[in-house]
């Protein structure tokens, strides 16, 4: 066992790991933060995607003892101040852009990584980045929509208004 | 997985001493070697992280012109700085995985694996590159030596890998649909001593160069010089995403897309 | 103007705010006091003999706390299928037990055969490797494809059926002759044998469990990801385990999505059970996705030559399908009825074909288990149907949209009793069909061909329209049928003193949006806000009862025993309010939320009535109970038959087999809306699991029974970039006739309509390119198949 020392949605936490502690592990069963989903065990589907240092990554694939120090956002640090949605979450439900709920909290960490990048991207490029989060449920029609809305760009035009 | 000592080194010095223990296996990105370990099949003792080491991190152009990149560099890091230095490369760094793993994979980690589908190795001996470990320099064309074996020795750290910079290059990838891994991926690169051309995804003895290939775009760089090939022979891999002909079909097609995308 | 609330209304769903915010609780987010952890061991091999399982090793391993081995459950019952189907001759089906954990032999690879449990989930799962290894299976030969195991009689998944034949059932088994007869007699006959791939379900949350027993109160607790949580109950407790009813609550709390793949009681559900009681600790199993791919029950799996009698001319005179349906090692609960009275039954189509008759084969075999997956049995119908009239307008030299123009059920036949035993109430084809040509621009199309041309890519257009039958089910009829359970629903709507609403459902959300539709249902005939109504689902201590939501059931079935239930709360309010308004009950009307007598200002408001209702001071309590709580069980007379034309246009790359998708437009008829945001979800999702089946989805065992595509690094999800926007339309509804509400299912439309579509849609391409020998691509479409099609 290690202590780690991470800041969690802006508060500092610690806990003590093993080797192998996965940071999605550390999350959810450390911290009780189980809104870090885990869909897949090989990298691929997306659910338990967080923001280390400001960029998104795939937290079953990390381990929390490579990530001592680490600035870690997860889905329960993404709404207002004032616990109201942020612009992003609001764009989700607003075009109903989840079913299930269960990949949402990747998509929407997903969804904050791209736009901060870039911050008016296309149908294109949003589906491209969009390319390691898995939905069984949505067909992604109304995910790519809430984040185009989200990024302030007019989305009336789009089928199934 | 099996539990197993976490190690993270702050300088080449350290990691080196750390993987000459028992059992001690280093640590990229970790986006292939964790996977591996969830399924037991990997069961280091000792993991040494190599995230740490800042001296491997970054990308540069030496005097030479070559473009260096830091054997623990993330895979977006080369997308984004590569981009002016050598387009093709940054291109390629660009389209590994999806951007979560791109955050996190490394150029080291995913050529010390060698996976016969990973997009790296394409580059690397496409560009005729120089692969720099804590003890020498490795050439490309001496480094992979097959599905997942290269001429890394245990507790070898690639520190550093330079690209020469080509006059012209383009990457082309086929998409597997699943694991997004290339299925085929073709890297052209036409230097003035000539032009090279590797090839990923498709040989079950992974990644190779072309030799017909690179004989013909040597002495006519254009689609039409490639139309002219057979396509390439060989152990091609055959699975359920693609058979070995239609592989051989596509590093054909694929060559002839990076060629025109080269201009 | 469209309605801002209520039945109609764009309500956004209330479900989102827990789950955009990580405030979802899902089974494996669950921590209970004390837990311990289940890890299964599972076969390494798709067919074995256990010789020996030496459990002495993981016992002594550090933490393990119970080692569970198919012996331990040798004893308890099994887990059941759903329908009794009868062969042609009269035979029962045959039946072999489904154990909790293999006992004597295992029978694919992922059967489980031993259970491990431990203080930490990662000591249970060194336990169950070093119970693997100490176990000695002896390896028999796999029986994999289809038409083998048919014929090999000396391989058998289950030693008592000789031939691996579940059944061999004919549909409608009268029809057969004449069906023989008007083949030899027609025109022309098409004929194509063609694959239904097998899928993996994969909703994104793993299956999981808790167990929880009580020995104080001897009460059991199942926590668990299922979309059924009531048959559950009764399949431990009257099948599996035989607990008492009354002794087990199921739970199932948020749940990560189903299509189909949680319907089913699974052996962990009553492993962690038996577990939780033997140790009186709770007991936790999750699955790891590796694991749902050995152990969920797949979907589809059908091979099957279908032929067209028709004349020159294209009208059709008779249908007749010759199938196999794989169903695994073992049946799962819907396994016997999917391939048989939710296919054969919609073999017609939306057309008039006199004559359909449907024999179909089900076949054991050493994989894992194949059952109901979003469709279910209807897409094999309607991929099946929708191929073979492609095919043969292609064969007579007929524009595809005519030959469909031409043989399309008209509006004036309804309702319309098809040859294959179903009575469609309402519908009319013509007008979704025309819709549909409409929204894709079809007249354009050929512009769109040249410009493609343009730029190398061969350009199609498919078409697929489509009926199918859902909202399961009317009881007597599936009673005859061999269903041995109900298929009503139920629900209880509590008005609270103060005039909120609790409105317990039996039908299950996991992504559907129940807790905003039922309540814009509910608030809408009451006159009342939305706000004010809580529904309350996935708690067998709370609810009723409730079959669950599948096959396109939950606002047809269980919706509308909810608004039975409110017009029963309305009817007592009237007694209520004739008492307090001092007037005859036949004088009082409802509307807008209020009671008042007609032709008079003198009104009660709902919340009035309520109140009286809870502190009845003035209040008829000679004849009438306080309290407003009123429960419905409703048992629909029909199934309700959403139908759709979907026309998919794609570009074919000549060098790589690629196959892009352009557009997608799906014209549908779902019968009354309640939520338009909500159906249009369930059509993009639907289709682009349609789309996933036609393009990219393949599950593939080798021939000795190891699955090859079981992860997601070999099973191709749809992901973002794979597919289109989608344009769906609601608006040429004809409302059901039969059930109040006037709804249809519209769950399952999309994966049901598309994956013809797309496959059409490549032939065309392919076709009009030149490659006028392809005349069929098997599904997965892939680049690969697509490429080797054409160069063959």
């Amino acid at each position: 066992m290690t202590q780690v020392t991470m800041t969690v949605n802006g508060k500092a936490v610690s806990g003590d790991v093993e080797g192998r502690t996965l940071l999605s592990e550390f999350l959810r069963e450390g911290l009780r933060l189980t809104g870090t989903h885990v869909g897949c065990d090989t990298s691929q589907c997306g659910a338990c995607v967080v923001h280390v240092n400001g960029t998104a990554i795939k937290s079953c694939t990390a381990l929390a003892a490579d990530l001592e120090g680490a600035e870690v956002v997860t889905i329960e640090g993404m709404a207002n101040p004032d616990g109201s949605l942020s612009t992003i979450q609001q764009a989700f439900q607003d075009h109903h852009g989840l079913q299930c709920g269960f990949c949402t909290p990747g998509m929407v960490m997903s969804a904050a990584a791209l736009l901060k990048e870039n911050p008016k991207p296309t149908e294109h490029e949003i589906r491209e980045y969009l390319e390691g989060n898995i939905c069984r449920c949505t067909g992604y029609h109304n995910i790519v929509k809430a984040i185009m809305a989200a990024s302030g760009q007019d989305v009336s035009a789009i089928a199934a208004e | 997985m099996y539990n197993f000592e976490f190690a993270k080194p702050s300088t080449i010095a350290e990691a080196v001493e750390a993987l000459g223990q028992e059992e001690a296996q280093a640590l990229g990105g970790g986006q292939t070697l964790l996977p591996t370990m969830k399924q037991r099949l990997a069961a280091p003792a000792t993991l040494v992280s190599l995230n740490g080491i800042s001296e491997m991190i970054g990308v540069c152009v030496n005097d030479a012109g070559e473009v260096c990149i830091g054997g623990a560099t993330p895979h977006a890091t080369v997308a984004r700085e590569a981009a002016a230095h050598y387009p093709a490369l940054a291109a390629l760094a660009g389209r590994i995985g999806d951007p979560a793993v791109r955050n996190r994979g490394t150029i080291g980690g995913s050529l010390a694996n060698n996976d016969p589908s990973a997009c790296y190795p394409a580059a690397v001996l496409g560009s005729g590159a120089t692969i720099r470990t804590n003890t020498r320099d490795i050439a490309a064309d001496d480094y992979f030596q097959g599905m997942f074996d290269t001429a890394l020795h245990d507790g070898e750290i690639i520190t550093e890998v330079r690209f020469p910079v080509p006059d012209k290059a383009n990457y082309q990838k086929f998409v597997q649909p699943a694991s997004r891994f290339a299925l085929v991926g073709v890297f052209v690169a036409k230097y003035a001593g000539g032009v090279r051309v590797a090839v990923t995804g498709a040989s079950s003895n992974g990644v190779f160069r072309w030799s017909e290939a690179e004989a013909a775009l040597s002495s006519d760089f254009s689609k039409a010089a490639v139309d002219g090939l057979s396509t390439p022979s060989g152990d091609m891999i055959s699975d359920l995403h693609g058979s070995g002909d239609y592989r051989a079909h596509l590093v054909k097609v694929m060559t002839g897309r990076a060629v025109a995308a080269a201009g | 103007m469209p309605k801002d609330h209520g039945i109609g209304a764009r309500s956004k769903r209330r479900e989102d705010t827990r789950f955009l915010t990580g405030k979802g609780v899902y089974t494996d987010d669950m921590a209970m006091q004390g837990q311990v952890y289940a890890v299964m061991v599972r076969s390494t091999v798709a067919h074995g003999k256990i010789v020996s399982i030496d459990t002495s090793a993981a016992e002594a391993m550090p933490g393990v706390l119970a080692v569970f081995t198919g012996e331990d459950f040798a004893e308890v019952g099994g887990n059941p299928a759903g329908w009794l189907i009868h062969s042609r001759n009269g035979e029962p089906m045959r039946e072999p037990k489904r154990p909790v954990l293999a006992h004597g032999k295992v029978r694919h690879v992922g059967d489980a055969y031993a259970a491990v449990i431990a203080e930490t989930y990662a000591q249970a799962k060194d336990g169950a490797e070093a119970l693997a290894a100490g176990t000695v299976i002896e390896e028999l030969p796999a029986v994999i494809d289809m038409a083998a195991a048919v014929a090999n009689a000396d391989n058998r998944v289950h030693d008592e059926i000789p031939d691996n034949l579940c059944f061999d059932w004919g549909w409608i088994e009268d029809n057969r002759e004449a069906v023989d007869q008007a083949m030899k007699s027609a025109e022309h006959v098409t004929t194509l044998e063609l694959v239904n791939n097998r899928l993996v379900p994969n909703a994104m949350e793993p299956r999981a469990s808790i167990g929880e027993y009580n020995p104080g109160t001897g009460d059991y607790k199942l926590t668990t990801t299922s979309q059924n949580p009531h048959m559950t109950r009764l399949l431990v407790c009257a099948f599996v385990l035989g607990i008492p009813e009354n002794k087990l609550t199921v739970v199932a709390p948020d749940v990560g999505g189903g299509f189909g793949s949680k319907i089913y009681h699974y052996g962990e559900e009553a492993l962690v059970l038996a577990a939780a009681k033997k140790l009186g600790r709770p007991v936790r199993w999750t699955a790891e996705r590796s694991e749902s791919f050995l152990s969920d029950a797949h979907g589809r799996d059908h091979v099957t030559k279908i032929e067209i009698g028709c004349t020159k001319e294209g009208e059709m005179l008779a249908l007749r399908a010759t199938t196999m349906a794989n169903v695994g090692a073992y049946l799962s609960n819907f396994a016997t009825v999917t391939p048989t009275y939710l296919h054969g039954t919609v073999m017609a189509g939306p057309y008039k074909t006199p004559h359909v008759y449907v024999n179909l084969k089900t076949v054991f075999t050493n994989t894992a288990p194949v059952d109901a997956y979003r469709g279910a049995g209807r897409p094999e119908a309607t991929y099946s149907i929708e191929r073979a009239i492609d095919k043969m307008a292609r064969e007579l030299g007929l524009d595809p949209v005519e030959v469909r123009r031409k043989n399309l059920l008209t509006p004036d036949m309804f309702p319309y009793t098809t040859p294959v035993g179903l009575v469609y109430d309402t519908g009319n084809y013509q007008a979704t069909l025309e819709k549909s040509l409409d929204l894709a621009d079809y007249a354009g199309f050929e512009a769109r061909v040249a410009q493609s041309a343009a730029n190398g890519k061969l350009r199609g257009i498919g078409l697929s329209t489509w009926v199918e039958a859902c909202g399961l089910a009317p009881s007597h009829l599936v009673g005859q049928l061999g269903s041995r359970v109900g298929l009503y629903d139920a629900a209880t709507v509590r008005v609270n003193a103060t005039g909120t609403l609790s409105v317990m459902t039996g039908a299950h959300s996991h992504g559907q949006g129940h807790e905003t539709v039922f309540a814009q249902i509910v608030a809408d005939k009451l006159g009342i806000s939305e706000d004010q109504v809580e529904i309350v689902h996935g708690d067998t201590s709370k609810i009723p009862f409730g079959m669950g939501s599948y096959g396109s059931r939950s606002l047809a079935v269980a919706g509308n025993a909810m608004n039975n239930a409110v017009d029963k709360i309305i009817a007592k309010g009237k007694k209520i309010a004739a008492h307090m308004l001092e007037a005859a009950e036949g004088d009082i009307t409802f509307e807008n939320g209020s009671f008042s007598v007609a032709g008079t200002d003198k009104a009660k408001s709902f919340g009035e009535i309520a109140f009286s209702a809870y502190v009845p001071h003035n209040y008829p309590l000679e004849e009438l109970e306080p309290g407003l709580e009123e429960t419905a069980f409703y048992d629909p007379n029909n199934f309700t038959y959403p139908a759709g034309a979907y026309l998919c246009e794609v570009e074919v790359d000549p060098d790589t087999g690629v196959v892009e998708i352009m557009n997608f437009t799906c014209a549908d008829d779902f019968g009354n809306v309640m939520n338009p945001m909500v159906v249009e979800g369930q059509v993009h999702g639907g289709v682009v699991q349609g789309i996933g089946q036609a393009m990219i989805e393949q599950t593939t065992y080798d021939q000795s029974g190891q699955l090859l595509s079981g992860s997601y690094m070999e099973y191709a999800m749809p992901r973002a970039d794979d597919v289109p926007m989608i344009t769906v339309d609601h608006s040429c509804a004809t409302p059901c006739t039969h059930n109040p509400l006037g709804v249809k299912g519209c769950g399952e439309a999309g994966a049901i309509g598309s994956p013809p579509a797309v496959v059409n849609a490549v032939i065309d391409a392919l076709q009009r390119g030149g490659y006028t020998h392809v005349t069929h691509v098997d599904m997965p479409v892939t680049p690969s198949r697509v490429w080797a099609a054409m160069n063959g």
